[in-house]
């Protein structure tokens, strides 16, 4: 057999000929279709891959994408992202956190703004990294302020569980976890503060796949039975999504409504075992997780089991660490953008005063939000 | 402008240029620095004129090191501008405690660059400083160079005019990243850091007619088209196939999220010509690096941008990158 080389792993779903392939497909199925359908890709990587494809050029037009809340990034409210800024100015601290986080302007500004104050901020690729940190800086107290969905929160439990094994004293956990399957469920079922209405445009979602690698299909089995609604788990390269939207749009053909995996080279139905027993090992559900652009959403958000209180930057710090809930923007619509109802360049402030460089809203601040995504890839062509 | 200056104000993107306009073009206004070229153009267009300081970590990286870097960087932005790199500047700030013996190993590359581009150190300055008020060596260097090819400017392109790039793109860029810390890569790259003027030379010697040239340092190839699109108000449509990037650093790029087009280069540049001199331009860059490419071509379809064209017909804006670059979560 051929070694297996790093391009083999995008290469061919990349193909030029096998996308047009799949809009020809998407196409002869969609004209059967007796209304038009709105498909939610959830994840913020479906979001980038999308956009910087240019797949929505590819769809016919009773086919549309609705961009969902799945960046860790965007959907942190602004007080937590004031967490990180004060952790990160107090003394002998060195703050640890994931790439484009440190790029987010809370309301005292960014991480990268700390760092330019004198604040000890950095960005690491595998949270891992903080044990080298830790013991090169013995003197200091290392925060790993964690953030992302199911995919990223097995590596913090490693962390934790190393942090435990190691006997290290001198590093710290702010959780910022979240799930995928609760704010879902919040998007069907909520009511819109803007325009107090329950309504959502959402007729079938794309599966968060890299979190179905450690969580598993299984997460999404209720949609389809509970709610209506098909789930596709996809992959995130472009022939991926074509694919995707091609067994979405086929389930609407033929009248089912299912679960279903496009994404089978790495998701199965149950997902990574020993991922989730870590998991559960060392966090429990908060009850109320505040997510910026949609407000409080039940179940939805993880913290450390109060065992492990003494690793908890939340518990020891809570003195300095500020609690008012700050709103968002007036004229952001962010909420309504990820229900569906409306699209970025809908909203007033979008590329005036909300761009990447001086983002207002959840959905402009990372690559992965839809505003930043349509602000950068500019679907105006 | 922010309150304080933040690593992506030096990240030849966006914020950088409002850097540059709302406080150094505001005082220092005059029409040769509103020219914004590599090289500034003086003495009625017989001399060019840059400067460059280097601060690059780590000091040593795979394919060279922050001396090489300092004349590369000041002899290419001469070179861009169609000039002979003859007289440089090298100043250095060096932290207290640095090691001699990696400063003469610094200083020994700089040397051989300099005899690459025919060049010489006349001018210097040495600066050692309290340990912590630098990152072990910072080097700054002063160019002047002899303009053998007069006329290259970044406003002139033109509906039907071709854009060629003189390597496969993102190699330094993708090299430090893998080599700084915290990022634990091991890879066979290096970077494309070299001294252009042999190919500038080469490009003129052939008869060709150089409309635009500019090496994609900082902001990368990105940032080049978008100030050309800019500078000339003209579309650039790039055919994104085209565009050389080595499966290594298209590897960096896919793991950690970055695109080859938005990395820093420190031997590559693009070349705008005629459609007339688009072949026999190509072949003089294909004689020193077989990846070489036609990219682009300029229209009139979206004035002041760049399109990137896929193979499967869809369509996006390239934009200069923005922020600090930096991996993306998942």
């Amino acid at each position: 057999m051929a070694e297996l080389e790093l391009k083999n792993l995008y290469d061919d779903f990349r193909n030029g000929k096998t996308l047009q392939a799949y809009a020809k497909i998407i196409a002869e199925d969609a004209a059967k279709l007796e209304k038009p359908i709105n498909i939610m890709e959830v994840c913020g990587g479906h979001t980038h891959s999308i956009m910087k494809f240019g797949l929505p050029q590819l769809m016919p037009e009773n086919i549309n994408f609705i961009h969902g809340p799945g960046c860790p990034v965007c959907i942190m409210p602004k007080e937590r992202i004031d967490h990180a800024y004060v952790l990160a100015m107090q003394k002998d601290v060195i703050l640890v956190t994931l790439g484009d986080m440190i790029k987010v302007p809370g309301s005292n500004g960014s991480l990268q703004d700390a760092r330019a104050k004198g604040a000890d901020v950095r960005f690491v690729y595998s949270p891992m990294e903080c044990l080298k940190i830790a013991q090169e800086n013995p003197e200091k107290t290392v925060i790993f302020f964690a953030i992302g969905f199911e995919t990223t929160t097995p590596m913090t439990a490693v962390l934790l569980d190393q942090v435990i094994k190691q006997e290290i004293e001198n590093i710290l956990f702010h959780i910022n976890h979240v799930t995928v399957p609760e704010v879902m469920k919040e998007l069907i079922d909520s009511r819109d503060i803007h325009v107090d209405s329950y309504n959502n445009k959402i007729d079938a979602f794309l599966g968060p796949s890299h979190v179905s690698v450690i969580s598993g299909a299984k997460i999404y089995e209720e949609f389809p039975r509970d709610y209506n609604r098909p789930v596709v788990v996809s992959g995130f390269e472009p022939v991926d999504v074509m694919q995707g939207i091609s067994m979405v749009v086929k389930q609407f053909v033929e009248g089912r409504c299912e679960l279903e995996i496009q994404y089978k080279r790495v998701v199965n139905h149950e997902g990574n075992l020993n991922s989730q027993k870590l998991m559960q090992t060392y966090f429990d559900k908060v009850s109320l997780f505040r997510w910026r652009g949609l407000g409080n959403v039940p179940n939805s958000g993880l913290k450390l089991k109060e065992a492990f209180a003494k690793y908890d930057a939340e518990v020891i710090y809570e003195e300095a660490l500020p609690i008012a809930e700050i709103e968002d923007h007036k004229l952001c619509i962010c909420g309504d953008i990820l229900r569906g109802m409306a699209k970025p360049p809908e909203c007033t402030i979008f590329g005036t005063a909300c761009k990447p460089t001086t983002p207002i809203g959840s959905c402009m601040v990372s690559s992965e939000g839809a505003c930043a995504a349509y602000y950068k890839y500019g679907n105006l062509i | 402008m922010t309150k304080n200056i933040t690593i992506a104000h030096g990240n030849g993107g966006e914020e950088n240029n409002e850097l540059i306009k709302n406080i150094f073009y505001k005082h220092f206004e005059n029409d040769i620095l509103a020219k914004s070229e590599d090289a500034a153009v003086i003495e009625d267009g017989k001399l060019a004129f840059t400067t460059d300081s280097f601060t690059v970590s780590p000091l040593f990286f795979p394919g060279g090191d922050i001396g090489k870097l300092a004349v590369c960087g000041t002899c290419n932005d001469l070179a861009m501008m169609g000039a002979k790199p003859k007289y440089i500047t090298c100043s250095v700030i060096i932290e207290e405690g640095f090691s001699t013996r990696e400063l003469e190993k610094v200083v020994r590359s700089m040397k051989k660059e300099l005899e690459i581009n025919g060049a010489m150190v006349v001018s210097g300055d040495t600066k050692v400083v309290p340990k912590g008020s630098v990152d072990k060596l910072f080097i700054n260097t002063t160019g002047i160079g002899e303009i053998e090819y007069s006329g290259i400017s970044a406003s002139k392109l033109q509906e039907g005019m071709s854009i060629l790039l003189s390597r496969d793109i993102g190699c330094h860029g993708a090299t430090i990243f893998a080599a700084r810390e915290g990022i634990e890569l091991e890879s066979s790259l290096q970077t494309d850091c070299a001294s252009l003027y042999p190919q500038v030379k080469a490009l003129i010697d052939a008869g060709i007619n150089i409309v635009a040239m500019r090496d994609a340092t900082r902001g990368g190839v990105s940032a080049v088209l978008n100030e050309w699109a800019k500078s000339s108000d003209v579309c650039i449509e790039v055919n994104e196939e085209s565009i050389p990037v080595q499966e290594e650093v298209k590897g960096i790029c896919e793991m950690l999220g970055f695109e080859a087009m938005d990395l820093a280069n420190e031997g590559t540049f693009v070349l705008a010509v005629s459609k007339e001199d688009e072949t026999k331009a190509l072949e003089v860059l294909q004689s020193t690096h077989a990846t070489s490419a036609l990219i682009a071509t300029v229209s009139q379809q979206h004035k002041g941008r760049v399109i990137l064209n896929s193979s499967w017909g869809t369509k996006r804006f390239l934009d200069l990158p923005t922020g600090e670059l930096l991996p993306r979560i998942c």
